[in-house]
């Protein structure tokens, strides 16, 4: 430890100055400022990616569970279609293979490229949880509702889904701190988050210890913040003996 | 004491007494001549300086001046046979493999600067690498400042990156920075058309330009952007096994001989794919074979404050 030099962060990019504020001006750039605004990457691409997986990872697993074959048919090919194709590989195919296919998708920026390959492949890892929670409720609550004359929407609605969705949220809080993990994969194309930053600053400055530590300390507190504010919502939502009913 | 010790405690007399006579091969010298054998740290795929052929083979531009030098070494030791092995190495692993010993000599594609001649030594340079922009030979782009506006590509985890923002700062042209992940991902950039220039050692831009589809559409162009010298490397403070390495290799510029062996593994076709990389030695290069030395990237760089 004697030997670990923290002023790296402060030191200009272009010169390797020291600069005492630790913040750049006039055009300066630090290496804490590359930082902070990698950490705003990381957070965009996850926050976003996730927003996608939610809408269509509940939309695909929702199908799943639905008495129509052919929606079941499209939710189940969605989910094995994503969950069995390695992330980084997801990446290069929307970055690489798919504009060469689809000329016009090589104006898209890469970050909405990333944001789709990452939503995508976390809404498969959602879409099974999803189903796995309607489907862990009895088959009774479904025959219930629609034998009181509930349209299948307004089983979903009003009975299966508000049940569902409180029986997984601790798998969910998982999958949105996977989330933000795999975001790094990003750097792979040209995405100027954390794990890029790390990739170069390290070898700009000779200081690799230093500056994974202080990357991983930002990963940390990025995804331990995910799983706080899940944690809130669990408890705000939760009914006394409507999931562990007969339990302790 | 067992007879087994006694003779041990002979070997070990003896090898005390014998140490006046070795006194002159201190070091890796004196390594080498005991155990027979050296090792050469080597790369996977360093371009025509130093790869992989498979099947635990290596070949390039430095292990054969590498090889060429011990030979040398052999003879002044007056060593029937020595064998050398062969330890590939990375960029990262280097220099902890050459000061805790498993290596020997490192022939691959290591820049010689200030900081690490603190760790280790160098031997007088035999390749400088110049940065420069590799474009589409359709595109029309033959100097950086044509690249206002445009995307250009370089490879994450490299001093290009550095090298190309100090630029931009300087002559104020504006660019948009694309990384690849490693070069030949930085290369499918250009090919695909996301990016307009793609900025690296040439060396590594020709080589891979030479191994595209379609070789005759790019070309490397533009100013140098920064002058490195890429040297043999050693253990630091030997300096009999420095010199024994130095005369070798100055022996081959003196001879000429250093440009038929550049000639070989850049200008004509080289295994295992047999394509040529087809990089003239630069003026630099000869500048450094015609007065060996093992300056510092750092005194290039000086001497190039002006341009």
């Amino acid at each position: 430890m004697g030997n670990w030099d923290w002023q790296v962060f402060c030191k200009n990019t272009i010169d390797g100055e020291v600069i005492s504020s630790c913040f750049g001006r006039s055009g300066d750039i630090t290496y804490l400022d590359w930082m902070l605004s990698a950490w705003g990457w990381t957070i965009s691409v996850s926050l976003l990616g996730l927003a996608v997986a939610l809408a269509l990872g509940s939309l695909m697993g929702i199908l799943r569970t639905t008495p129509n074959r052919g929606l079941v048919f499209l939710g189940n090919a969605w989910t094995e279609l994503f969950r069995n194709i390695p992330l980084l590989v997801q990446i290069m195919l929307w970055y690489h293979v798919i504009p060469a296919l689809i000329p016009p998708l090589k104006g898209i920026p890469s970050f909405l490229l990333v944001v789709a390959a990452l939503g995508l492949f976390t809404s498969a890892r959602i879409s099974e949880q999803v189903r796995a929670g309607i489907q862990s409720l009895p088959r009774g609550q479904r025959m219930a509702a629609l034998a009181v004359g509930f349209t299948l929407p307004q089983t979903y609605r009003y009975v299966l889904l508000p049940m569902a969705f409180r029986i997984i949220i601790p798998p969910l809080t998982s999958e949105s701190m996977n989330i933000v993990k795999n975001s790094s994969v990003a750097f792979a194309v040209s995405i100027s988050e954390l794990t890029l930053f790390a990739l170069q600053a390290q070898e700009e400055t000779s200081r690799g210890i230093e500056i994974y530590l202080g990357v991983s300390a930002l990963y940390f507190i990025t995804a331990f913040a995910v799983n706080r504010v899940l944690h809130f919502i669990e408890q705000r939502v939760r009914v006394p003996g409507l999931i562990a009913a007969g339990g302790k | 004491m067992k007879p087994r010790n006694l003779v041990a405690a002979a070997v070990v007399a003896a090898s005390v007494t014998a140490l006046p006579a070795l006194a002159q091969d201190a070091g890796t010298l004196k390594k080498i001549k005991e155990s027979g054998s050296v090792t050469m740290g080597v790369r996977e795929s360093s371009g025509g300086l130093s790869f992989t052929l498979g099947d635990g083979k290596f070949a390039g531009f430095h292990v054969e001046l590498c090889q060429r030098v011990l030979a040398d070494i052999q003879k002044q030791l007056g060593m029937a046979k020595l064998d050398i092995k062969y330890q590939p190495v990375t960029s990262q692993n280097r220099i902890p493999l050459m000061q805790n010993g498993t290596i020997d000599i490192e022939c691959g594609s290591t820049t010689n600067n200030a900081t690490r001649q603190k760790d280790v030594a160098f031997a007088v340079t035999t390749f400088v690498e110049e940065v420069r922009i590799a474009v589409k030979a359709n595109s029309g782009i033959t100097s950086i400042g044509q690249l206002n506006g445009r995307n250009v590509a370089t490879t994450t985890g490299t001093t290009s990156v550095q090298l190309l923002r100090k630029h931009e700062r300087a002559t104020g042209v504006d660019f948009k920075e694309f990384f690849g992940k490693d070069h030949a991902d930085s290369f499918l950039l250009l090919e695909s058309g996301r990016a307009d220039a793609f900025v690296m050692d040439s060396q590594i831009l020709a080589g891979l330009i030479a191994k595209s589809k379609t070789p005759g559409d790019y070309k490397i162009v533009g100013e140098i952007l920064n002058v490195e010298p890429i040297n043999i490397m050693m253990r630091r403070d030997d300096p009999t096994f420095k010199k024994a390495v130095d005369d070798g290799l100055i022996k081959l510029m003196k001879s000429g001989e250093i440009a038929k062996i550049y000639d070989k593994w850049f200008m004509q076709p080289i295994p295992p794919a047999n394509v040529r990389i087809g990089l003239p030695a630069s003026d630099a290069t000869k500048a450094a074979w015609a007065s060996p030395n093992d300056r510092p990237a750092e005194d290039y760089a000086k001497k190039c404050a002006g341009c």
